[in-house]
């Protein structure tokens, strides 16, 4: 089952530059929902802040308080184990090019000391049916690598490498940027089936794709949330007249 | 039909001048491959015209005879070759390799820039010059020159070669893999082995093998080191014979049997180490096709 999200002043900085104001919000659980603006505006540094990937960058930093379900993400907890169970899934299909499809969704589980054969077996077969992707790879996991699948493919195999690891939340840093309309129609039909697990974050640039994948839609401006709401609010009757310019395409 | 856009572009002819080019570059392009290669083919086949008369069981099996005596060998200094490099490569690569991955993960800093020049400055140092530090730090101290002394000194100058190498290689490593672990909940030092050295592997065995290939034709860091020796041994802390030494005994000498010897000698050095970096990148590509 997925948990919420809650976020309170949180601010989050690139060297001296800050890049996130005091940033608010609650993502239910369960639920999709979309990080919409124009580049630069905080988006992906958003999502990044929510499993501690921001700080992975030299000289980034954040504070504020994030909770996720009952964890406290920059307190007492560490960075690992919170990335544990939180999925992440990036811009570009990053598939970890020396391994095989099968040993990709297996990593988050061997990498992390779980050396049970039989049931690796399982959790891949799994991962890899929640992901679309069983079908197409089944007979060749074990010898084909990674690499070697087509780009959606390859995004679909990182949703599975993500899957994985049974996280409760999803997060998605423009999952369909790198690909064709096929694709991310593929990717987006599996949001929605993987609604009922986890709490999905995705962020993308397309606003088509926020309306139709996610419940809740936040607006990002300049590293400030300007407007979060009902995903149908925000693209019918913005409150805020920046959003309104924004998704009307007035300028971004 | 003023309007119409071409879109024969096959049609259209390519110029003399073009195809000129292509010509010329291409044939500039292989002459460099032959020019590179040229070298390389007629050392060995030079060695092997000198060498494969004087190769034959009893230089394989047998220690030297003395001055004036028919036949012996260079079984000896083969094995001690073998023993010194296996020496230099036990101390040399684990450090070096260790090294590299400190400059890449970790040495955005002045302790990294002072390592990266150190190990530059390292590897433009006189090997006779790595020799006499050999010599200085195990010879001195064990009272005896050693087959040890031999592979610390090869060691020292195998590491800036692997340092310098896996740092570039790990580099090369996108920064989304990285991100890919770190997002699993992967630890940083689990990531840089499993993953980041995982990915270069190929890489960086090249620069291990650069570094071997180089070290194991090296005389002079051995001269006061490892010193030599006309009769078996296979203890590390008693001098050793070693291939680079004995051809250069050999080869100055005014014997012309000893002479025949030496080239014999060069021609087996050439072979084990072409032999060696073979079979380690045929085992790690094997390694790496299994996935482990």
């Amino acid at each position: 089952m997925g948990v919420g999200i809650k976020v309170e002043h949180l601010n989050a900085w690139f060297g001296k530059t800050q890049a996130l104001h005091d940033i608010n919000i609650a993502i239910a659980s369960n639920h999709c929902t979309a990080v919409i603006g124009p580049s630069g505006c905080g988006k992906s540094t958003f999502v990044r802040c929510l499993n501690r990937m921001h700080e992975t960058i030299p000289d980034a930093k954040a504070a504020g308080k994030v909770e996720i379900g009952e964890m406290d993400v920059y307190n007492g907890t560490s960075a690992v184990s919170i990335r544990r169970r939180i999925g992440m899934v990036f811009q570009k299909p990053n598939p970890f090019p020396t391994m095989s499809i099968y040993d990709n969704v297996a990593s988050g589980l061997k990498l992390n000391g779980f050396r049970d054969r039989k049931r690796t077996d399982e959790i891949v077969e799994r991962s890899l049916k929640y992901a679309a992707l069983w079908e197409e790879v089944k007979d060749t996991m074990h010898k084909k690598s990674g690499a070697g699948l087509s780009g959606g493919q390859q995004q679909r195999l990182c949703i599975a490498r993500a899957l994985a690891v049974e996280p409760q939340v999803l997060l998605m840093d423009e999952p369909c940027s790198a690909l064709d309309p096929i694709s991310t129609g593929k990717i987006e039909e599996l949001i929605f089936q993987l609604k009922e697990k986890f709490t999905i974050v995705i962020v993308t640039h397309n606003m088509q794709q926020a309306s139709r994948v996610a419940e809740f839609t936040g607006f990002f401006l300049l590293g400030k949330l300007i407007e979060f709401d009902k995903t149908e609010k925000i693209f019918t009757t913005p409150s805020d007249k920046r959003t309104e310019d924004y998704i009307t395409g007035r300028f971004g | 039909m003023a309007n119409a856009i071409s879109t024969d572009f096959g049609a259209a002819p390519i110029s003399l001048w073009r195809r000129g080019k292509d010509v010329g570059v291409t044939i500039a392009a292989v002459a460099a491959v032959i020019l590179v290669l040229a070298p390389l083919g007629a050392i060995f086949a030079y060695l092997v015209y000198k060498g494969i008369g004087s190769i034959n069981w009893a230089f394989l099996t047998q220690t030297p005879k003395p001055v004036g005596e028919a036949g012996g060998g260079m079984a000896n200094a083969i094995a001690g070759s073998v023993l010194i490099l296996c020496l230099g490569s036990v101390l040399g690569v684990p450090m070096g390799i260790g090294a590299g991955i400190y400059l890449a993960e970790y040495g955005r800093n002045r302790l990294g820039n002072f390592i990266r020049f150190t190990a530059d400055v390292l590897n433009g140092v006189p090997s006779i010059i790595v020799g006499i530090v050999a010599y200085g730090l195990v010879v001195l101290t064990q009272k005896h020159f050693s087959a040890l002394a031999g592979g610390v000194a090869l060691a020292i100058m195998m590491i800036p070669t692997i340092t310098r190498t896996t740092e570039e290689m790990l580099l090369l490593v996108p920064s989304q893999v990285r991100e890919a672990a770190y997002g699993l909940g992967v630890s940083r030092w689990r990531t840089t082995l499993s993953i980041t050295l995982r990915t270069a592997t190929s890489g960086v065995i090249t620069g291990v093998m650069l570094a071997f290939a180089r070290v194991a034709g090296e005389t002079a860091p051995l001269l006061f080191t490892a010193f030599g020796n006309q009769f078996w041994n296979w203890r590390v802390n008693q001098p050793t014979a070693a291939l680079p030494l004995q051809i250069f005994t050999y080869a100055i000498s005014p014997f012309d049997e000893w002479h025949r010897q030496a080239w014999a000698g060069a021609l087996i050095l050439i072979i084990l180490i072409v032999v060696s970096v073979s079979a380690v990148r045929i085992a790690a590509s094997r390694g790496m096709m299994k996935g482990n």
